[in-house]
């Protein structure tokens, strides 16, 4: 680089590459704007490692200055300590626009009854847009997205049928503490016969076409000490929401999949697989032994429960 | 005046000092963390004072080792940013404590697929099992593969104490020798020591498989009771309702 080699045109220094006998690689002085630029970023990052975290030092970092975040403990003490993430994510949780205003909404409908959110237009929209969320985050994986569910799986949310109760208080108990469905597998206490005498009563009783002597025998083992059935589905086999035995006599199926049997004969196999294999359901905990969902939330869900099942007539 | 010619014309030079740039970023930024007291939170049960994170049981460390295998990393992270919309939509965010016994860690940089964090006891064991096998039959809109051989697989043991073994020699607290027993008990409880003994690996695999009966199929156990073994531990540990925010905040 002693002797700098020159284009002799423009005058200016050039690398001393030439490709083709005349294209030259020039060595201009890198553009003002360029060159400011970059040094700005070191001022910038100098001035970032006064202010926040930023050098490990011995045992510990340098801290930063001049940017402190004030918070809340749980405990209610006021506490103020240099700038860090979880610091902020604090202090977000306890000031930020949204967060207040979302928090307020929260504190509101955890006070109202869920006649008084029902009428409500502004908690009746907050909960379905905050319950949308929720929903998705926590039900919809089981209970699909529109809460459909899925047919000898996960309960439907939208119909009117409940296994378990429909009004609030029950739902809200669901949604805490979980569920265990569960019914025993007949096939090693009833015979080939019994069973499907026992299917034809069932679909007998929600007016599926049945075979009528064969149903009559059903009805004697449904009601007798043979089947027991009796015992969770009621002598009228409408289904106890005590015990989530589900309600026979009306067209719903929640575990049988009529909906997808078209001849009789289908349908008589799918009631009989569930007697034959019967039925272990768990819906998980929600509440504080599970995954923690707060009461207030647990409550959006059931109000948002009730929209989605078409108010709160439907859900009694 | 020095010209930065004079080092790009001289690739001896021009390697040596790349390397001396380079090195310092590793050197400054990540040794020290190993040597900061507050990087690791102290994670202790108020009430009886043992550490509530704990290494993985034999079977959860298998699900783990099938959970890299099949690459679920690739699409589902496992790190819970101190975000609020990642706060509301996830839970809590993940403590450095939480994967102090991943080797390697499960973080992850790409979410295809939902963060798994805290995805333990979110679902039960019957989904975990039918959404493993064939995703849309429960989530109709989902892209993941199905796993369908995960059920029909029987677990393999043979290497599970070699295994242990080679994460201990890490630093993972299993422990082999009586003294080291003693010393996970007074650090984890008796009931977590007992499942860190590789002597017992293999029976405390069973009854873990046995007692949880997580794929549905009490005669066996299938590589689909350890995935979802470990599936269901993800994020349980610690009980964030024993802690005070503040708790955490004090060791940033």
């Amino acid at each position: 680089m002693a002797n700098p080699v020159k284009d002799p045109l423009t005058g200016a220094e050039t690398t001393g590459h030439v490709w083709d006998e005349t294209l030259q690689e020039f060595n201009n002085p890198l553009p003002r704007w360029w060159l400011w630029t970059f040094y700005g970023t070191i001022i910038f990052a100098i001035v970032y490692w006064i202010m926040y975290p930023a050098w490990p030092m011995f045992g510990s970092y340098t801290k930063g200055i001049g940017n402190n975040i004030t918070y809340k403990t749980d405990a209610g003490e006021e506490k103020s300590t240099h700038w860090n993430m979880r610091a902020l994510l604090a202090h977000d949780m306890q000031n930020g626009e949204e967060a207040i205003k979302q928090q307020e909404y929260l504190a509101k409908v955890g006070a109202a009854s869920y006649e008084q959110i029902a009428q409500d237009p502004d908690m009746s929209s907050f909960v379905r847009s905050y319950g949308v969320g929720m929903f998705g985050d926590n039900c919809a994986a089981c209970h699909q997205s529109g809460g459909q569910g899925v047919v000898g799986q996960y309960p439907n949310l939208v119909d009117d049928d409940w296994l378990w109760g429909g009004d609030t208080a029950s739902i809200e108990t669901t949604i805490r503490g979980g569920r265990l469905g569960y019914m025993p597998a007949y096939k090693s206490t009833l015979n080939e016969d019994q069973l499907n005498q026992v299917a034809n009563y069932v679909l007998s009783l929600s007016g599926e076409v049945a075979d009528a002597a064969a149903a009559a025998e059903g009805q004697k083992i449904f009601q007798g000490e043979a089947g027991g059935c009796y015992m969770c589905h009621t002598k009228e086999g409408t289904g106890m929401h005590a015990q989530g035995s589900a309600n026979l006599t009306d067209k719903i199926w929640t575990i049988a999949n009529l909906p997808a049997a078209e001849a009789p004969e289908a349908k008589l196999a799918a009631v009989k697989a569930v007697i034959n294999n019967g039925v272990q359901r768990k819906m998980p905990v929600f509440g504080a032994e599970g995954r923690n969902l707060s009461d207030t939330e647990i409550k959006v869900l059931a109000a948002y429960l009730q929209q989605m099942s078409g108010g709160a007539q439907a859900a009694q | 005046m020095f010209k930065h010619e004079s080092i790009e014309t001289n690739s001896g030079m021009l390697i040596v000092l790349t390397l001396v740039a380079i090195s310092i970023g590793g050197l400054v930024e990540i040794v020290p963390l190993h040597y900061i007291n507050e990087t690791v939170e102290d994670v202790k049960d108020p009430a009886t004072g043992f550490e509530v994170v704990r290494p993985y049981t034999p079977l959860e460390q298998r699900g783990r080792d099938l959970y890299i295998r099949e690459g679920c990393y690739t699409c589902h992270s496992q790190m819970i940013r101190p975000f609020r919309d990642e706060d509301l939509r996830y839970g809590h965010y993940s403590l450095a404590a939480e994967s102090k016994y991943d080797h390697p860690f499960q973080w992850g940089s790409k979410r295809t697929g939902p963060d798994l964090a805290r995805v333990g006891g979110k679902y039960s064991n019957e989904w975990q099992v039918q959404h493993l096998t064939a995703p849309r039959s429960v989530v109709p809109e989902s892209i993941m593969p199905n796993y369908p051989w995960l059920q029909a697989t029987t677990l393999d043991t043979s290497d599970l104490q070699g295994r242990m073994i080679a994460l201990k020699r890490v630093g993972v607290p299993y422990s082999q020798t009586k003294v080291e027993y003693e010393a996970n008990v007074a650090r984890f409880g008796e009931e977590v020591a007992k499942t860190l003994d590789i002597n017992q690996a293999e029976n405390n695999l069973m009854a873990q498989a046995q007692a949880g009966n997580y794929d549905g199929n009490p005669s066996n156990v299938s590589e689909m009771d350890a995935l979802v073994a470990y599936l269901q531990v993800l994020g349980t540990m610690v009980d964030f309702k024993q802690f005070d925010e503040d708790h955490f905040i004090q060791f940033r």
